[in-house]
């Protein structure tokens, strides 16, 4: 019972330093945007780098919704419905979801070893020692790159999966459905809410992934086994936060439905 | 022995500092005199590189007074510290170059984040530092690249990048090669004297460091145990003084951790 009570009060500290460490970051915001270079820097290596995973998954996901969608809807007739399926599926939920899962396995962990190597090889105290604010100068611009890239990268899965190699290719080119149908079905059935809450859930797992990948590199021991740990962790949380977040907000969205 | 110039640039009375249980410095002073070479020698894990890290801001002492250039050290704020840092430098034990910018930048790195200067004052500034350290042909290098010695020189330019008043170097000598141990040893020299700064050189490298210096402090138990010019440190009888400079395993300063009697111990009677 003393350990389950010193695991949740462990838990509970742990939380509320890293919403310290998270205003401090967001108070370093609003400096790290007037160096648009370094922005520019972390978007490239957090968001473009991870675009080749991205678009693959997308594309896979697509396919594969489009295979098993096609052989459920054909039984009824509806197979002109597959457009609907396959893009609802994907801008409400396996969009946001996967991306923010990849996203996490992919940039955050990077993020995390990033910030935790230069921790461990005293590059963090040398800025310190310089009068240049670590969290301002490596950490900011980390955490909004991170911000910034989800939603767009969570868009390229969703074009990825929907019109191009996904639903598209298997849907119309391989099992031939209609692309007139294919296509208005889309757009008389898909509403903006549906786009909108996709674009809020990825913008949420954006700030969380980079929030724990950021939290964890700073705050590593600074080994090589304290840097393997905080990758792990930022890997594992990520997922996990992403998951039950996706629940919460899932479940918010569809109140009034 | 003789003391210190009246006037230090740092003057540290009464320090006090523990990590957890273990006492680090208990009731040290030290002065370190304006436009001079002083060292601070000591055993490993004595707490050189804590006082440094003291004198920089890093670490709050428990007890005592740090003033450095009239600045009370451990009472400034956050904004305070960060101001009074751009005159001083930490040159860390591993460079602490950043990895993801080449020496060029690496060097330029604390003129573009603290000065408003055109770049091609930076790159002149930049190309005359790497040129005092012997590196300007390896300007577009990265740090990877570069033999452990080059990465110390490198970090030797970074620190005075900014003329600093006083440049702390944290075992500047350890793990070098004889050839780079000398060339690191006349930069220090040359640096202090060339740009009028202060130097203060925490280490173990005996002959090296007291051939550089002006003024030594020798740190045993949290205290000074010995402090004069080099001379008066390789003259004098004290045993422990003696045991440290000419590297013997045992004496005043024992080989043996605190343990049990030895064959206690392997009957496995020790309790």
């Amino acid at each position: 019972m003393n350990h389950l009570i010193d695991v949740v009060v462990a838990f509970l500290r742990g939380c509320g330093r890293a919403t310290i460490f998270l205003g401090i970051v967001l108070a370093a915001v609003p400096a790290a945007m007037l160096r648009p270079r370094l922005l520019a820097q972390q978007v490239y290596s957090v968001g473009v780098l991870s675009m080749v995973i991205i678009v693959v998954s997308g594309s896979f996901v697509g396919m594969v919704l489009a295979l098993q969608g096609y052989r459920t809807l054909v039984g009824f007739g509806a197979e002109e419905s597959l457009g609907v399926l396959v893009a609802l599926g994907v801008v409400r939920e396996l969009g946001p979801v996967l991306t923010a899962l990849l996203f996490a396995g992919r940039a955050g962990s990077a993020l995390t070893a990033e910030i935790g190597l230069m921790r461990a090889t005293d590059q963090i105290s040398g800025m310190e020692m310089m009068a240049v604010d670590p969290v301002r100068r490596v950490v900011a611009p980390r955490f909004i790159a991170g911000f910034i890239s989800m939603p767009l990268l969570a868009a390229i899965f969703s074009v990825m999966a929907i019109g191009v190699a996904g639903g598209h290719l298997i849907g119309v080119q391989l099992l031939g459905v209609d692309a007139g149908a294919y296509w208005s079905q889309i757009h008389a059935q898909v509403e903006f809410t549906d786009v909108w809450n996709g674009v809020v859930k990825s913008l949420v797992f954006g700030t969380a992934v980079s929030w724990i990948a950021v939290y964890q590199g700073y705050h590593a021991l600074p080994t090589s086994s304290g840097v393997s740990d905080a990758t792990k962790n930022t890997v594992v949380m990520s997922s996990l936060a992403i998951l039950a977040l996706d629940f919460v907000l899932t479940a918010f969205m569809f109140e009034g439905v | 022995m003789s003391t210190p110039s009246p006037e230090p640039l740092a003057r540290i009375r009464g320090l006090h500092f523990r990590f957890g249980p273990r006492v680090i410095f208990d009731g040290a002073d030290f002065d370190f005199a304006r436009g001079k070479v002083t060292a601070v020698m000591g055993p490993s894990g004595i707490g050189k590189t804590t006082l440094l890290r003291i004198m920089g801001g890093q670490y709050k002492p428990d007890a005592g007074t740090v003033h450095v250039d009239g600045v009370d050290v451990p009472r400034l704020s956050r904004r305070e510290l960060f101001e009074y840092r751009k005159r001083l430098a930490l040159m860390f034990q591993n460079g602490a170059l950043l990895t993801d910018l080449n020496v060029f930048d690496n060097v330029a790195f604390p003129l573009r984040e603290h000065t408003n200067l055109p770049e091609s004052m930076i790159a002149d500034l930049v190309l005359m530092k790497l040129h005092a350290v012997g590196l300007r042909g390896a300007r577009d290098l990265f740090p990877e690249e570069c033999s452990g010695g080059m990465q110390r020189r490198i970090a030797f330019a970074r620190a005075v990048a900014l003329d600093p008043m006083l440049v702390m170097y944290d075992e500047p000598f350890t793990g070098q090669d004889p050839i780079n141990l000398g060339v690191l040893a006349r930069l220090v020299r040359k640096l202090n004297d060339a740009l009028g700064t202060t130097s203060v050189i925490v280490s173990h490298d005996v002959a090296e460091t007291l051939d550089i210096s002006d003024y030594v402090y020798l740190i045993s138990d949290g205290k000074v145990a010995a402090q004069g010019t080099p001379a008066e440190i390789r003259a004098s009888g004290d045993g422990s003084i003696r045991q440290f400079l000419k590297g013997e395993a045992d004496g005043p300063v024992p080989f043996h951790v605190k343990a049990p009697e030895y064959e206690a111990d392997l009957m496995g009677e020790a309790a």
